[in-house]
């Protein structure tokens, strides 16, 4: 091969150029700023963990599935992961083979950046040779590939269920330009080679389309034409990537080493937060996710419209969407990038004012009266407010003999995390250090807990050094498993749901699960553990009332009831609260449950 | 009926006469607001309510009759726990109601 001018360059390749330029001085722009905007420990932990070997490795591997394969999107649906992985990956190897060429016959011009891009451009054939028909050969596959992910992309526009997605993002007008000018790069770059496939030469894709209409094609007056668009189309792309849902592609090489670091969101758009604000491919994999879609009903206050909020940095809009979320933590597991929403609902939450500031005086005058027991009970305000869960569990305790006592009995002090999600962190320290002082001071080893929303906030919140905090599902099944219960399986079949407190929050699914399996069997719920549905009684949301609620719990009933369950079971009694209003079956707590499987005997 | 003399000064208010335009801005961010019938559930399950005076029936009805000077302290007790929105017959969003209130009305510092 050779060159077909003496001066490598002609005016078609700037507007790719000029675009190119544009992409890499933005990306450059905000690197720096979100570095800037780091604080200087989390900033020296980031650079830390980028140069330790190990997690460079761990990195490019994750760079490499999850940026160009795309294994998260084939694990949930084979169509979606083949339509991303074809662009992404195709396209990489596109401009690596293109690359390779340019090095190859032209070291020289390597560095340019448009070189390798337009390589067919300004090379001509002089003897055909192995080695470049195979690169010329996987050009040509590599481009089919991706005009076959082009494809599947423009039939999930319109046939979504094909891809496992019943509802899709609504694009803005930047991402609308951005899409369209990504189609048109491909067929465009096809139709190009194809031109100057008679000169250049080409494979199986792009010497058919110049034998079409030989004539008109091989001339090099006509070259010109399509090449001009075909940069123009990357132009255009370009120019949008920054302002568009396309910042993930280079934002995600940034996120990865980011997360790895294990930096924390301080702020809703600075830092590590403005990182995963521009990774956020708006997939819209949120939405179907999200429970409060039920009924298409809140579509537009999902993640990916509040991530497009925060970009247009729109204060009111970033606040209703943040107060109106449950905070049940479901977005986040099954975002493809691994978006820290809770975090991010957090902290706007935590920068709301609502000029007051809340005493909590009594708290310093509250000093109850605990007798000294192994075990310290803490109902929490919900159970209180559900009288048979804490029989059922004081029943338990007393026929497995445990020494045990209430630390709440008569009210109590609230464990803090509603004043947590109400963005009061501050004003919940306060109770915070005076229900530690009340545990410690009670001398218990095992703080019992029968509340998830209680047990989220003892877990990571509280420092009970020396003191296990457990949520009764967990002590429960020790107690059975070493034989304390004496309790018999019946046949009735429990379909138990994972509260996102417990489930998503603290990582509790099988424990619940085994003791049930002691006393019943286990139904299955259409989407349970992880993928689990909030009930809709959460707290976590500020501004759902009553009504807009109710379709949110109908949902999740309908969840439950997949595999016709006699009871449904949960281990929260905020949800067996919410539950119970809606259920056509009975609705057990967890503590219930494994009451109805004591022997005859124990109960009398 | 006016005797000339009477045992204590009329507490009778013309609702009429009342200023009521912060407790519209406060039916407008929660419209929940209208909606209690006073019955009482959330004072009487109230957690705070165990410690301190805390009475959210009392705040609405003082909010509602333009005398709520001396109750909006009390808001100062709540702990937010949510147990009034769970027994609240009317369903009322009672966390968003106690947030609101402070928004709209703010207690002095």
């Amino acid at each position: 091969m050779r060159e077909r001018f003496l001066v490598g360059f002609d005016p078609f390749v700037l507007p790719f150029l000029c675009g190119m330029v544009f992409v890499l001085a933005y990306c450059l722009f905000y690197l720096v700023r979100i570095l800037a905007q780091l604080s200087a420990e989390d900033r020296k932990k980031f650079f830390k963990s980028l140069l330790l070997p190990s997690n460079a490795l761990k990195n490019i591997r994750d760079m490499f599935l999850d940026c160009l394969i795309h294994v998260k999107l084939w694990k949930r649906n084979p169509n979606l992961g083949y339509m991303h992985s074809s662009i992404a990956f195709g396209w990489f190897m596109l401009i690596v083979i293109g690359h390779i060429e340019t090095f190859m016959y032209v070291p020289g011009k390597a560095g340019l950046f448009y070189y390798p891009i337009f390589f067919r451009y300004f090379m001509e054939v002089d003897n055909q040779e192995l080695k470049g028909s195979l690169l010329f050969f996987l050009m040509d596959f590599f481009l089919l590939i991706v005009l076959s992910g082009i494809l599947l992309a423009m039939i999930k526009r319109i046939w979504r269920r094909f891809f496992g997605m019943r509802r899709t993002t609504r694009l803005s007008i930047t991402d609308h330009i951005g899409l369209y000018s990504l189609w048109a790069i491909f067929p465009l770059r096809w139709i190009a080679e194809g031109f100057t496939a008679g000169v250049a030469g080409g494979s199986f894709m792009t010497i058919p389309i110049n034998m079409l209409l030989k004539n008109f094609m091989s001339n090099p007056e006509n070259f010109n034409i399509a090449w001009w668009l075909y940069s123009i189309a990357l132009g255009t792309f370009m120019f949008a990537l920054p302002f568009s849902r396309y910042m993930h592609i280079p934002a995600e090489i940034l996120l990865i080493p980011m997360k790895r670091a294990g930096l924390k969101v301080y702020h809703p758009r600075k830092g590590f937060a403005l990182a995963q604000i521009y990774t956020c491919p708006s997939c819209g994999v949120c939405i179907d996710a999200c429970p409060m879609s039920a009924n298409k009903q809140n579509c537009k206050d999902t993640t990916v419209y509040l991530v497009r909020q925060l970009k247009r940095n729109n204060a009111r809009r970033m606040n209703a969407m943040s107060n109106k979320c449950l905070m049940c933590g479901k977005c986040q597991e099954v975002c493809q990038i691994g978006l820290q929403s809770y975090d991010i609902r957090m902290n706007i939450r935590e920068r709301a004012r609502y000029n007051i500031q809340l005493k909590h005086n009594y708290l310093a005058s509250y000093n109850p009266d605990i007798k000294q027991a192994k075990v310290l009970y803490y109902a929490g305000c919900m159970s209180s407010l559900t009288p048979v869960i804490g029989r059922s569990i004081k029943k338990l305790l007393s026929i497995a003999k445990v020494d045990y006592t209430q630390m709440d009995e008569g009210g109590g002090i609230c464990c803090g995390r509603p004043l947590i999600l109400a963005g009061k962190k501050a004003e919940a320290q306060a109770m915070i250090a005076k229900n530690t002082e009340i545990i410690k001071a009670s001398g218990a080893s095992i703080l019992l807990v029968s509340c998830a929303i209680c047990y989220r906030v003892f877990k990571n919140e509280y420092k009970l050094s020396g003191i296990r905090v457990m949520h009764y599902t967990e002590y429960f099944n020790e107690l059975i498993k070493k034989g304390k219960l004496p309790i018999t399986k019946g046949n009735v079949r429990y379909a138990y749901h994972d509260p996102c407190d417990l489930g998503r929050g603290c990582g509790i699914y099988d424990e619940p699960r085994e003791a049930l399996s002691f006393v019943g069997g286990l139904a299955h719920a259409e989407k349970e553990r992880a993928m689990s549905v909030c009930c809709g009684g959460s707290i976590g949301s500020l501004t759902l009332n009553h009504e807009d609620r109710k379709p949110i719990v109908e949902a999740s009933i309908s969840n439950m009831l997949y595999s016709n369950p006699d009871y449904i079971v949960t281990a929260c009694p905020l949800c067996q609260k919410t539950f119970s209003m809606y259920s056509p079956v009975e609705v057990l707590d967890f503590a219930q449950a494994l009451c109805n499987g004591l022997q005859e005997k124990d109960v009398n | 009926m006016d005797f000339g003399y009477s045992l204590s000064k009329s507490s009778t208010m013309k609702i009429e006469n009342l200023e009521n335009s912060k407790f519209k801005a406060l039916a407008k961010l929660e419209p929940d607001a209208t909606k209690c019938i006073g019955c009482g559930c959330c004072t009487a399950s109230c957690s705070a309510g165990v410690f301190a005076d805390m009475s959210l029936r009392q705040i609405l009805l003082s909010l509602q009759r333009d005398c709520q000077d001396k109750y909006l302290p009390m808001l100062q007790n709540c702990m937010l726990c949510g147990k009034c929105m769970l027994v609240c017959p009317r369903g009322i969003n009672t966390r968003h109601l106690i947030l609101s209130i402070c928004k709209i009305y703010g207690i002095e510092q």
